[in-house]
């Protein structure tokens, strides 16, 4: 008796493996599988940008993880938003990922009507932050950050900071560094981080709220007097963090990967291991240190937590920029 | 230098330079395929190359892309590219009168030659040139848009108000979509493809190809004037035409290699710039828009400068001249390249061989856009139109959906066609409407710019017109409008003809 129960015990074990390996089955050939031909990595900006630049740098070690190749496509208009609004229209078999922007995708559908909100963007992998950084044109007066914060201070709306854009990352830091310095500056929006750039090296105006990639670019020419990383960035040695003058700011443009909804679960997550995978190439990770970016992992289990902390930090200045 | 001058002229990299140029120059012939795409597809070919010989490649694809857009605008009236607009203005005029070949070979040596100015430019003074590029702030870019739009008044002789008007529109259409300064969505109707606004290309392809294509279809006469037997490419009547436009054709390529060296302008404004100053100083300006080959030689000598000028705040200060230098930089980085002023010192055996296959690349243009441009002229002057409209009308689709694989930009082409051929019929022209698109953004962006740059420092009126480029771009806009009503009433005068009929 004894026996003959553990023996159905035995077999109702085994019956259930089955049973369980026969409804799993599809689904792990299914990610086994993929990628089955070549990826189409959206860019939502043009070439040449940031975006287009990591994804580039992403691209050849993702082709040898998978296998397959990664085609590299840009979608450009409405500072990522077209894109964005399109992301749900393709065909959700994994085949076509895009690249996404947060605090750009929070903070679009919070100020105007883009065509698609910030829960309509199934993000699979953040797979680097853009650091905030304020740059001056090398000659410029400001020797330091608090130069720039008493000339602020003592000129309320005078000193001019130009950025990428309006409702991006680089207006919502110009909007956390008024708050945080409690100084008034006039935000000027451009084409793009590199127009502004343009603009401080010619001298139209005082700063560039920017990021740390323009402030390696541009090299000499420039100084970077704050930087909104938790350790000083590699490639900007002479660049002190926020935290390190007392403010409490780190941040930049997240930069993540999405897919549209209704791809399956376990393609989401080998998008996420394979994006982690390149992530932890150490030859992927030195190109990215060398041009100023910040290397993180935010896999898929993670994302909705990190995408709460987020809307959570940039709130008060959303509702400030709304108000405004 | 001499070490450059050798590196450059290997086998391989004159045989890139060459391959770049024909694929560049067929992809810029095709409406639709930009220069900036042709960069952008071939970018990760060059990655295996090293730097030098992959910045020959795209060098090369980019001058070709830039000149191919001549056929397209002379053989069937649609910029290949947008830095071909002007083209368009006379070159299609003399294709239909016959001088199809001759406009062809014209625009291939002022291409070249517009080409080797720019090259040059860059070879020799590009670090001190840079800086231009410094001093043109949003201002600036202001009033260079204001005088690019008082071209209007050029383009639309004899109908003016109807040139205005058009005008008037194309500005309207360039403020569909999100507003880069401000972030407004404006008249897009809730549709998201409009968010990004009026796509340039689909709405260059619709306006000036539909129209076309419709009267090919609707009339009984030849597309354009098929030559005569025996007649050659006409190099030395060409070459004769050139050399009696030698003032026009340094002038043109200078301004084509200083608009080329500022960020937020490019090819079509300098095409534009160089063509309204070459009816500005020109003797017979009656001729312009009818068939002018001064016009076909500013543009063309124009646009291709751009290239060289381009490349000169690209790789001195590390911010792209054009939208292909974008790409191109992005290249470099992923390179490892650092671009800025050391570049010339640190790298120089790099950029110097690029800089000679930039130039030799521009020198093989010569021989091949003359065979490429005689084969398209002999195969659009003499396939009947139940061939040739079709096959247009199949590539414009193509051309449209190519730019970013979107359906909507066929549809939008579409529309915009059928618009522009509707007032067509009303003696609306496309050129205005066009300008009006490509320069609405400039003036706009530029303009709230200034506005917020000069208020914030309290002194607006000081902003806009206490600046000294400023000032002097005023001052050409002022010539420009002013300039042939003087003129006439001095001719008038001078023949003792009455000022008032």
């Amino acid at each position: 008796m004894k026996r003959t129960n553990r023996r159905q015990f035995g077999q109702g074990l085994f019956a259930t493996g089955v049973a369980a390996a026969a409804l799993t089955a599809p689904s792990i050939l299914r990610a086994q599988g993929f990628p089955s031909r070549a990826i189409n990595y959206i860019i939502p900006f043009n070439p040449g940008g940031e975006s287009d630049v990591t994804a580039r740098f992403q691209q050849p070690f993702f082709e040898e993880i998978s296998g397959q190749s990664v085609v590299i496509q840009s979608k450009p208009g409405a500072g990522g938003a077209t894109a964005w609004a399109q992301l749900n229209g393709f065909d959700p078999d994994g085949h076509t990922i895009m690249n996404t922007i947060v605090p750009h995708t929070v903070l679009q559908p919070a100020m105007k009507d883009v065509g698609y909100q910030t829960s309509d963007i199934n993000n699979v992998f953040f797979f680097h932050y853009t650091p905030d950084a304020i740059v001056v044109k090398a000659d410029s007066p400001y020797q330091t950050l608090q130069d720039l914060i008493d000339d602020a201070s003592s000129n309320p709306g005078r000193v001019t900071f130009g950025g990428s854009g309006t409702n991006t990352a680089n207006h919502l830091a110009s909007e956390i560094f008024s708050s945080m310095t409690g100084t008034s500056t006039t935000y000027i929006p451009f084409r793009g981080s590199a127009p502004a750039m343009t603009a401080v090296l010619g001298g139209q105006i005082a700063a560039a709220m920017s990021y740390t990639t323009q402030g390696v670019k541009a090299g000499e020419q420039v100084r970077t007097l704050a930087v909104a990383t938790q350790e000083r960035v590699a490639a900007l040695p002479d660049a002190p963090t926020f935290q390190e003058l007392g403010f409490d700011h780190v941040g930049g443009a997240y930069r993540g990967v999405a897919v549209p909804a209704g791809t399956p679960q376990d393609i989401q997550q080998r998008l996420s291991d394979i994006l982690q995978q390149i992530n932890a190439n150490p030859a992927f990770k030195a190109q990215m240190t060398a041009a100023g970016y910040e290397v993180i992992d935010v896999p898929l289990g993670d994302i909705p937590a990190f995408i709460e902390e987020r809307k959570a930090a940039y709130g008060p200045a959303i509702e400030r920029l709304k108000s405004a | 230098m001499i070490d450059a001058l050798l590196s450059a002229a290997t086998p391989f990299n004159l045989m890139l330079a060459l391959v770049g140029v024909v694929l560049g120059t067929i992809i810029g012939a095709l409406p639709g395929l930009s220069a900036t795409m042709a960069v952008a597809v071939l970018v990760p070919f060059t990655f295996t190359m090293d730097p030098a010989s992959g910045l020959i490649a795209l060098g090369a694809v980019y001058t070709g892309a830039i000149y191919g857009g001549a056929y397209a605008a002379i053989l069937v009236n649609t910029p290949g590219t947008p830095a071909a607009i002007a083209t368009a203005l006379d070159g299609f005029p003399m294709a239909k009168r016959g001088d199809g070949d001759l406009a062809v070979t014209i625009s291939c040596f002022a291409s070249a030659f517009g080409g080797i100015i720019g090259a040059m430019a860059l070879l020799i003074v590009a670090p001190p040139l840079a800086t231009i590029a410094l001093k043109f702030g949003p201002v600036e870019y202001f009033w260079l848009a204001i005088f690019g739009l008082s071209l209007i008044a050029v383009l639309s002789k004899g109908a003016t108000l109807k040139g205005l008007i058009g005008g008037a529109l194309g500005l309207g259409l360039s403020t569909i979509g999100s507003a880069v300064v401000g972030g407004d969505v404006r008249y897009t109707f809730g549709n998201p493809v409009l968010l990004g606004g009026i796509h340039i290309i689909p709405a260059l392809i619709g306006l000036y190809c539909v129209p076309v294509l419709l009267n090919m279809v609707a009339t009984q006469d030849r597309h354009i004037e098929r030559a005569s037997e025996g007649r050659g490419t006409r190099i030395p009547e060409a070459l004769g035409l050139m050399w009696r436009s030698k003032f026009n054709l340094v002038r043109s390529s200078v301004v084509g290699t200083v608009v080329g060296i500022l960020p937020a302008a490019g090819g079509a404004v300098a095409g534009l710039v160089a063509y309204s100053e070459a009816r500005r100083t020109s003797k017979n300006k009656d001729q312009f828009g009818k068939g002018a080959v001064d016009g076909v030689i500013a543009s063309e000598s124009a646009n291709s400068a751009t290239v060289g000028g381009g490349f000169v705040p690209t790789l001195v200060l590390g911010i792209p001249g054009t939208p292909p230098d974008a790409i191109i930089l992005g290249a470099l980085m992923v390179q490892g390249i650092r671009v800025g002023p050391q570049l010339f010192v640190e790298q120089a055996s790099t950029v110097y061989t690029f800089i000679f296959g930039l130039l030799f690349a521009t020198i093989l243009m010569i021989p091949v856009g003359l065979l490429i441009g005689r084969t398209a002229f002999r195969t659009i002057s003499s396939i009947p139109k139940a061939v040739l409209a079709p096959a247009i009308g199949v590539l414009i689709m193509i051309g449209s959906f190519a730019v970013e694989q979107n359906a909507t930009h066929v549809v939008m082409m579409v529309i915009l066609g059928a618009f522009a051929w509707v007032l067509l019929k009303f003696g609306f022209e496309a050129s205005p409407i066009v300008l009006g698109l490509i320069l609405g953004p400039i003036a706009e962006q530029g303009f709230v710019q200034g506005y917020l740059i000069g208020n914030a420092a309290g002194n607006i009126w000081g902003e806009f017109f206490g600046r000294p480029i400023s000032l002097a771009i005023i001052g050409f806009t002022f010539l420009t409008l002013l300039w042939p009503l003087w003129s006439d009433r001095k001719g008038r005068a001078a023949k003792g003809e009455t000022l008032y009929e």
